[in-house]
């Protein structure tokens, strides 16, 4: 479970995150969602220990996130950024195989080797092993880094915003991926992904974090914090929601 | 693969040197020899320090166009030496003994390298043109400063600085080359310490950090690294702003790979190979002096150019 408590944080002298106080349960798929400048971003950079916060403290499994060390951090939280930068001559083999450093800090075993290799199957990457990153598509590079992300194996898994530009078919792909990764299981992961389509926040987030100025709007169950009345005051805009074949449709007025 | 071709280069640079010592060898040979000797030592250093520098600096700014020569790190290493001939007065500053002095001015260097260059491009770093900008017009703004202080120096004074910042490859002090290729050694053996961090560091730093890696202590002993070959190659031969470019855009083409333990020691080789192969051709075959810093920049510029031209807009 990571643990959110009094979290604030002040960059260039202005609040970005005010006092939050939230959890996300270990199990399952959590969706962040908020208008933009919300503040979700840094929120998720705060969970992964990437950005010390002015104020608050934050645990991920009872471990303070902020004070770990970088190598444990690293196992204990596997965090993919924004945007995926094209480095010339990397193969997406080798990308994925970044995913292990944590573990090795420069010299694969064969373990290593082997979950490299489950990782890129479960990415549906092995036909795509030597090819250059440069050469696929968005999708395609976007998929390659959420593998690199699955094979550094940690129990937390943390994503800001991997649908970005990815046509449909892409983003379901992954989030499907995603979704699957955070089933209860010997496996399980818990997967924290700031989103903006709501529809696929709905389709398959379990629990929602939302945010609004900076503020906590909701940390809840997805029927809970997904409903046309909360959406609409959390957006500033009106938003319905209906039930269409046993899912949640969104409708922005 | 790639490891081959390093030999095939390593091969090629000590085929290079052979010809460069030996050909139209004359009597005195020992005398001939040993002047020939140092005169080689300079190139292969400055060539190789400029060389490997260049791939470590690029990835941690994540921009293949800048080198330390375009953003005026070696501006910088000439305006320190000229600082410390203004403070201590051209006396004291010509009585010091190499090793010190290289000391001092290696280390003013990479305190105020890592001061100057770690804000201002950690500053633009999100945006690439911005980046290339500050780096290039930081790079002019370093020369014409240093340009301005030599210009407040008394004439006598300025000579000494002359003499210490611009030593040709004819007029290299063995001693001197010493002392450089000590502090090349450490610096090299720092890069291949650094090699396997470096490449999870061309990821960028937010995914270098979220793999673990403690970016900002590899940013300060990268610059370390790059500031102590900056000021081993320009102590030895001054300021050459293209051959970084030219010799890492050459690895690049040649010895494909993102590995650091590849492509430092590819970037190091072919540009103690330029140097090397240049100078014997301008200077056994050709019968020409002090042109071949002309022709390196030349090329070098001309490979600057290519890159900026042959940049997909992203």
């Amino acid at each position: 479970m990571i643990r959110i408590s009094q979290l604030d944080l002040t960059r260039d002298g202005r609040r970005i995150l005010k006092g939050i106080d939230a959890q996300v349960p270990a199990a399952g798929l959590t969706a962040v969602i908020g208008p933009n400048g919300a503040g979700k971003s840094s929120l998720l950079h705060c969970m992964a220990g990437l950005l010390p916060p002015s104020a608050g403290t934050i645990t991920v499994d009872g471990t303070d996130i902020v004070a770990a060390r970088p190598a444990n951090r690293a196992r204990l939280i596997a965090m993919l950024p924004q945007g995926t930068p094209v480095v010339p001559r990397l193969s997406v083999a080798d990308l994925v195989a970044f995913g292990r450093w944590p573990h090795h800090r420069g010299h694969p075993s064969a373990t290593d080797h082997a979950i490299i290799r489950e990782s890129m199957i479960a990415f549906d990457l092995l036909p795509l092993a030597d090819r250059r990153l440069d050469s696929l598509s968005g999708g395609q590079r976007q998929r390659a880094f959420v593998a690199m992300a699955h094979a550094q194996s940690t129990p937390w898994l943390l994503l800001d915003e991997p649908l970005a530009a990815l046509d449909p078919k892409y983003a379901s792909d992954i989030m499907r991926r995603l979704h699957a990764m955070s089933r209860p299981g010997p496996d399980a992961r818990g997967v924290v992904v700031v989103l903006h389509d709501l529809a696929m926040a709905a389709r398959y987030a379990d629990w929602v974090v939302s945010l609004k100025d900076g503020r906590l709007f909701a940390s809840a169950p997805r029927r809970e914090a997904m409903n046309g009345a909360s959406l609409t005051a959390l957006f500033d805009t009106e938003i319905l929601v209906d039930r269409l074949n046993e899912s949640d449709v969104i409708m922005v007025r | 693969m790639a490891e081959r071709r390093l030999i095939w280069l390593a091969l090629a640079l000590l085929l290079a040197s052979a010809l460069y010592l030996g050909w139209g060898l004359r009597s005195p040979y020992g005398f001939i020899l040993s002047l020939r000797g140092v005169k080689l030592g300079a190139l292969l250093l400055v060539g190789a320090a400029v060389g490997a520098s260049t791939v470590v600096f690029q990835t941690m700014v994540g921009n293949r166009l800048l080198t330390p020569g375009i953003v005026g790190f070696d501006a910088m290493f000439v305006m320190i030496q000229t600082l410390l001939v203004l403070v201590l007065g051209g006396g004291g500053f010509a009585t010091l003994p190499p090793l010190p002095l290289f000391a001092i001015e290696a280390g003013c260097l990479v305190v105020a390298g890592m001061l100057l260059f770690g804000m201002v491009l950690r500053l633009g770093a999100e945006d690439m043109t911005r980046l290339v900008l500050t780096g290039v017009i930081l790079g002019i703004l370093l020369r014409g400063l240093t340009g301005f202080i030599q210009r407040i120096l008394d004439p006598s004074e300025f000579a000494i600085v002359q003499g210490a910042s611009f030593a040709s490859f004819g007029s290299v002090d063995p001693m001197q080359l010493g002392v450089a290729a000590a502090a090349f050694l450490l610096a090299m053996l720092g890069c291949l310490r650094l090699a396997p961090l470096l490449d999870v560091a061309a990821l960028g730093r937010s995914y270098a950090r979220s793999l673990g890696v403690n970016h900002d202590g590899l940013a300060l002993a990268a610059l370390a690294i790059v500031a102590a070959l900056v000021a081993t190659s320009t102590a030895l031969a001054g300021p050459v702003t293209f051959l970084g470019l030219l010799a890492a855009g050459l690895a690049a083409a040649l010895l494909p790979s993102w590995r650091h333990r590849i492509t430092i020691p590819a970037a190091a080789l072919l540009g103690a190979l330029i140097l090397v192969l240049g100078q014997f051709l301008f200077e056994r075959l050709l019968g020409l002096q002090s042109t071949l810093a002309v022709i390196v920049e030349f090329l070098g510029g001309l490979v600057f150019l290519f890159l900026v031209l042959k940049r997909r807009p992203t």
